[in-house]
């Protein structure tokens, strides 16, 4: 099934280059919620059934709806007019040729293709499922980290209240 | 003056909405029941069925010319109901009655009668103010056809569906 | 290779969605309107065969023949994308309903995954996507009021399904929905526990948590498929036709079957949790175990079960959309917020302390 891999791959990063390219930032954002069906695909590809279906709950089926919900608000046409500064380009080129660069390096350090990736011994029977070893994980484990990232969703959820009832002074 | 609609307290099983969803499923259900099981029937099949022997004696349906008992036509073409017709669908071409005629002495019949029943609004002036009694609104109402020209009624279809109309011109009598 | 899989699965696929789900689509059209028509004390479509119920091929040919009018405002693409991208993840949740035991030793459910629940709401919640662009791509006002209103709507909604689904995943230790549907065959429905383990202090405390659940996921499925006493993004008293205003001939036809796909699937994820998907009550005719051999008629029987208890359902989405008047916008978003949120977590809370004190 390796043509499968090919397909979705390419359907992230076509996905991602239309995010960059597209002046319309509702085509933008319909290019992201692509790539991340492409990359949901390849997850589930990797047998990680959860972690694949998370990435379109999650990401593509409730944050892009809300990135979605704003931007058809604003004013696409002046979005689109919108003339960018030779500073902001040489910015960004600059940012895009060190990340290349970073990548390169540690591509060549790293023993990509050569290296032997042991067998995955395949699980069977009950309570083997890609659900429940991470829930396991997740409960065991990382029990502490979970708990931290409750609470700190949980301070700026009341911080985000807070703000928007604030009346203006 | 303002009016102050006052909202009804509810109580708090009331607020569960699932009381007032189960009163109204009832509603919904006893008439969706009552229908399906043929216990009560409130339409026709239109077609196959038909409401006509109840139709008022009032009914306003299409207008028709009437003719009398000596099979005369009653009509005189004094036009009145050209001239009072609000949407102008009648059209009417008078011509004089040969004096060797047995009725020469009407002067005046109609040479074409033509309503159009597309423009017709069946509101009935024409019937009022004919001083003949001479057109009737008679109690057909599925007036149909293919074209423009299909839709006008011209002189012979309107005795056609008028018919013979016995009695003497008496518009003022409740017999009428 | 495995072309024996992707063989059964086509035939699976091309079946079960093609040859049931889409005419059950066409069929519910049919039913709405008969039903609403009693309730009406009307009469409804009788005239194209028997008893009308071929009505749904003629205004298939009816849409297809119309005039396809794109107006001249729009942004052409998103506005041809919009009426697919609503079909499309209705039909494609009905890749992990078990439909039926199992026949000829072929599993009747098109993917076999242990995340099931999750899957179908996460297709599901791609369905939000056709009716934003839809509002969007209009470029108009009526229909971009109606696409904003999906959004939050459906946002709101999506978190109160989920949280309701939790209990009952609990409660079977399992995301498959194979197993969820054998676990009732075997031991009770979610809210029929009267035979195997269900018949038990366990299960009939387990049952309070259930309805909670069942009442919020159901009403969570009206608002996620746009159905009455929640079609504010249609509403057609404040917004003409909502966001499928400015769409005409078969793109309209598509979303009006994509709702109604969208409650034939909704229906089947509710009877394979909550109503026992293809089991017959008291445990007749249960296999022994989820590989155990079953004839073919107990397989035929099984489906039959579980198109019946879904029409069933759809018949009571019916009736609730012909009983309930419209909820204004801000009573919904409280109604979601400020009740059912907090009813789903209230109830997976409940869950767990009486799993914890019973186990």
């Amino acid at each position: 099934m390796t043509f499968l891999f090919y397909i979705f791959a390419a359907l992230a990063l076509v996905g991602g280059i239309g995010v960059v390219v597209n002046r319309n930032p509702v085509s933008a954002a319909f290019a992201m919620i692509l790539s991340f069906l492409g990359l949901a695909a390849l997850f589930i590809q990797l047998d990680a059934y959860l972690v694949g279906v998370l990435q379109i709950l999650v990401y593509a089926g409730a944050i892009m709806v809300l990135f979605i919900f704003i931007i058809m608000l604003l004013d696409v046409q002046a979005e689109e007019k919108r003339r960018f500064p030779l500073f902001n380009i040489l910015g960004a080129g600059g940012v895009a040729v060190a990340f290349g660069a970073l990548l390169l390096v540690i591509l060549k350090r790293s023993e990509v293709g050569t290296a032997s990736i042991p067998p995955i011994e395949p699980l069977e029977g009950p309570g083997t499922s890609d659900v429940h070893r991470i829930g396991e994980l997740l409960f065991s484990q990382y029990w502490f980290p979970i708990q931290v990232v409750g609470v700190l969703l949980l301070v700026a959820t009341i911080g985000v209240v807070v703000l928007s009832k604030k009346e203006l002074k | 003056m303002a009016i102050v609609v006052k909202r009804p307290k509810l109580k708090w099983w009331e607020q569960l909405y699932i009381p007032g969803i189960i009163s109204g499923m009832r509603v919904t259900l006893g008439h969706f029941i009552k229908i399906v099981s043929g216990k009560k029937k409130v339409t026709m099949q239109y077609p196959e069925e038909k409401w006509d022997e109840h139709l008022p004696e009032h009914y306003r349906g299409a207008p028709a010319l009437v003719k009398d008992e000596q099979d005369r036509e009653r009509c005189v073409a004094c036009q009145l109901c050209e001239f009072i017709c609000p949407p102008r669908a009648i059209t009417i071409k008078p011509e004089e009655i040969p004096s060797d005629d047995k009725w020469a002495k009407v002067e005046k019949r109609p040479k074409a009668f033509d309503i159009d029943m597309i423009r017709c609004i069946y509101c009935g002036l024409c019937e009022e103010v004919c001083p003949e009694q001479a057109i009737y609104l008679r109690k057909d109402y599925a007036i149909t056809g293919t074209s423009r020209e299909e839709m006008v009624h011209d002189k012979d279809r309107l005795y056609e569906i008028g018919g013979v109309r016995v009695g003497l011109v008496n518009k003022w009598n409740e017999l009428k | 290779m495995d072309w024996q899989i992707i063989i059964a699965a086509s035939i699976k696929v091309v079946v079960f969605v093609f040859l049931v789900t889409l005419p059950l689509v066409a069929m519910s059209v049919w039913a709405e309107r008969r039903v609403s028509a009693a309730i009406q004390d009307r009469v409804g479509p009788n005239r194209v065969g028997p008893a009308g119920l071929l009505q749904a091929v003629a205004d298939g040919i009816k849409f297809l023949l119309k005039e396809d009018f794109t107006p001249n405002h729009v942004r052409k693409g998103y506005f041809w994308l919009a009426p697919a991208l609503v079909m499309v993840p209705a039909l494609m949740t009905s890749a992990v309903l078990p439909f039926g035991s199992s026949l000829f030793g072929e599993k009747m459910v098109i993917a076999d995954l242990d995340v099931g629940p999750l899957f179908v709401f996460a297709v599901a919640s791609l369905s939000v996507y056709g009716i934003v662009l839809a509002g969007w791509a209009s470029n108009s006002k009526y229909p971009f009021l109606g696409g904003v209103r999906s959004t939050s709507q459906m946002i709101s909604y999506e978190i109160s399904l989920g949280l309701s689904v939790v209990p009952l995943i609990m409660i079977y230790g399992e995301l498959n929905l194979s197993s969820i549907v054998l676990y009732q065959a075997q031991n009770g429905w979610a809210l029929l526990p009267l035979w195997g383990d269900g018949l038990s202090l366990k299960g009939f405390l387990l049952f309070i948590p259930i309805l909670i659940s069942f009442v919020v996921f159901m009403t969570s499925m009206f608002a996620e498929t746009n159905r009455l006493p929640f079609d504010l993004p249609e509403c057609e008293t404040e917004l003409v036709a909502g966001y499928h205003t400015e769409y005409s001939s078969m793109k309209f036809a598509l979303f009006f079957l994509g709702e109604y796909a969208a409650m034939i699937i909704g229906s089947g994820l509710a009877v394979t949790l909550f109503l026992g998907g293809w089991s017959l009550p008291f445990g007749w005719l249960t296999p022994e175990s989820a590989d155990a051999v079953v004839p073919w008629w107990h397989g035929l029987i099984h489906i039959g079960t579980f198109f019946a208890k879904v029409i069933l359902l759809i018949l009571f989405f019916i009736v609730i959309r012909w009983t309930l008047p419209r909820f204004r916008y801000d009573q919904l978003m409280r109604l979601g917020w400020v009740f059912f949120f907090e009813i789903a977590l209230f109830n997976v809370v409940l869950t767990a302390l009486l799993m914890w004190w019973l186990a």
